[in-house]
């Protein structure tokens, strides 16, 4: 690597090179890295600390906005609606997430057996994950509709009765994280799948010749020797799963009688995010908007540090 | 490979592979079934799907659905709107994202690090915070109701050059990169006869990912397509569905072609892309 004659890349040499000289070899470098900062500067930077100012305006994106102060934070705290979308996000973020991972965890298991056509079951697995959630929502509503859904058809069959799955808050909130179970179920045992496999088959054969069994081996060696990649998966979840938005969005748009936005019956699908989106785009309250999306913001910052904490401390604790 | 520790698992247990094999092919057909339902309800008409018990199979409808889709809202504009979208952020994200990925991945420069670092630290950044904002910019700009306003701001991003980044350190090996320097190769012709040939299969990975993401993209779009004539096909079908809600049979047909244009992409490299996917979570 020495031999290198010039515009060598190793730092010790370039730098004791004239700076004329180093800033006409390093400009393409530099350019090269630019249009991301100029980009993410622009759309990305910029409309953050814009949302900022933002949230202590009064603005509704048209008219001169006026300074009021912390007084949408004040409003948000007492929003009753504000609060029940953060109850309804974290039902469903239970509801999806919990079995979710279970699940994942089953087929990661069940698909490193050293099983045939291992490549057909992944991908037949993880088709659900690029389908479009506009278009599964929209399945999920029909299938779940309450007089003509498949669902309910077959409840009648078997001689249950109809549910009313999208008419009631709870039922709406199971359909969405149904649907977002649905859809992610296979990507996360895709990548528990990838992380088992990267276990050392040593420790295996260890566990073996102790005489363990499948379920014990599972237990007592699978699953903490998987914990970073649990632990990834779970930050991810929470990360994606605070944000729901498009799932309740499309489900309780259906009808003529939805108001837009409005989360269906009894608000039951009322996300954050979609009470943001309400908030902003459909009553144009920009400066509200925005001090909504910062109280987004720091719930799942909290909650992330939170669950990375508690990760953290269990794997002490499991070490000792 | 025998993870779980035993012997061939067919001369010793049979049942039991017979039980696992069973399990995974009721969790493919789970998978499956709502794409196979998608197909049955857009080629039956409402009401065969309403009557009792109803139609499991599909039916001989398909292509009037089609039609009525065709008919209701202007389908194939909507789809041009999302190829022309899709197709230049890829090309766009390809391009912007690997130039940058080389130089972190195989260069030395002052401030790189931190550079690198600061990328890392845009992933923390919800979208939600920058979205009204990113409204407002789009209208002094003019942007509302343009496809650019979907382009521009997603023509580089973190996540494509932090994978790249990876890639490239894997793929390009530092005895080809000297070897063009002594020839007196600069920064972009090693970009371009070194880098570019070796991290090609990267490339394929990180553009199917991008066009799956942009095709499947909804909160954006919603937002700053304002002229319901161009709008892009998740838009378009969440349109069809809320005015036209009750037709099934049509509603499904729209769905089903906004969704089996991209399984096919997908299919292509699916092999390949699951791997990847699962590569980068574990790294």
């Amino acid at each position: 690597m020495t031999t290198a004659v010039s515009g060598a890349p190793s730092a010790g040499r370039t730098q004791r090179r004239p700076r004329g000289r180093t800033l006409s070899r390093r400009w393409p470098l530099y350019a090269a890295i630019a249009p991301f900062f100029i980009l993410f500067s622009a759309f990305g930077l910029y409309p953050t600390i814009y949302s900022l100012a933002l949230s202590f305006q009064r603005s509704d994106g048209l008219t001169t906005p006026t300074w009021v102060g912390l007084a949408n934070y004040q409003q948000l705290l007492g929003d009753e609606m504000w609060w029940q979308a953060v109850q309804n996000t974290f039902i469903i973020f239970s509801l999806s997430t919990f079995p979710m991972l279970l699940l994942a965890l089953i087929i990661a298991a069940m698909l490193n057996a050293n099983v045939r056509f291992s490549t057909t079951f992944r991908i037949a697995y993880f088709v659900p994950n690029i389908t479009s959630v506009v278009a599964m929502a929209i399945l999920f509503g029909a299938v779940f509709g309450q007089s003509f859904g498949l669902v309910n058809s077959a409840l009648n069959a078997i001689g249950l009765g109809k549910v009313p799955w999208l008419n009631t808050p709870f039922g709406i909130q199971l359909v969405i994280s149904l649907l977002i179970t649905y859809q992610w179920t296979g990507y996360n045992a895709i990548i528990f799948l990838a992380g088992m496999q990267a276990i050392s088959k040593d420790v295996y054969e260890a566990a073996q010749v102790d005489g363990a069994g499948r379920v014990r081996t599972f237990l007592s060696i699978t699953i903490p020797l998987l914990r970073p990649t649990i632990v990834f998966v779970m930050i991810v979840s929470i990360i994606t799963g605070l944000q729901t938005f498009t799932e309740a969005q499309v489900l309780t748009s259906t009808g003529a009688t939805a108001a837009p936005y409005s989360g269906g019956a009894g608000h039951g699908g009322l996300t954050m995010v979609l009470y943001f989106y309400q908030q902003a785009f459909g009553y144009n309250k920009f400066g509200y908007g925005a001090a909504i999306a910062w109280g987004i913001f720091l719930i799942i910052f909290m909650f992330t540090m939170l669950s990375w904490r508690y990760s953290r401390r269990r794997e002490d604790l499991t070490r000792r | 490979m025998n993870t779980m520790g035993d012997p061939p698992a067919s001369r010793r247990r049979p049942q039991r592979r017979i039980g696992l094999y069973a399990a995974l092919i009721v969790g493919a057909v789970v998978s499956l079934f709502p794409l196979y339902w998608l197909l049955v309800v857009a080629s039956n008409t409402t009401s065969d799907i309403y009557k009792t018990p109803p139609r499991l199979l599909p039916g001989p409808l398909l292509f009037e659905n089609i039609a009525k889709v065709f008919d209701k809202i202007d389908f194939a504009g909507s789809l041009g709107a999302t190829l022309i979208v899709a197709c230049s952020v890829t090309a766009l994200v390809l391009f912007f994202d690997s130039l940058a990925a080389f130089a972190f991945a195989k260069y030395e420069f002052p401030g790189r690090d931190k550079l690198f670092g600061l990328v890392l630290l845009t992933f923390m950044l919800p979208m939600q915070l920058a979205l009204i904002p990113l409204f407002m910019i789009m209208t002094t700009l003019g942007w509302v109701g343009q496809l650019q306003a979907l382009i521009v701001p997603a023509a580089a991003n973190a996540f494509g050059i932090f994978w790249l980044r990876q890639y490239t350190i894997g793929a390009v090996p530092d005895e080809l990169m000297d070897a063009s320097r002594i020839d007196g190769a600069g920064f972009f012709r090693q970009y371009r006869t070194v880098c570019l040939p070796l991290i090609r299969p990267g490339l394929g990975f990180l553009g199917l990912f991008t066009f799956i993401g942009v095709w499947n993209d909804y909160l954006w779009p919603l937002t700053v397509l304002t002229n319901p004539e161009q709008v892009t096909l998740q838009v378009a079908l969440a349109q069809l569905n809320s005015s036209f809600g009750q037709d099934y049979g049509m509603i499904m047909a729209g769905a089903l072609l906004a969704v089996v244009p991209l399984l096919l992409v997908f299919l292509l490299g699916a092999r390949q892309f699951i791997g990847n996917i699962a590569e980068g979570a574990v790294k």
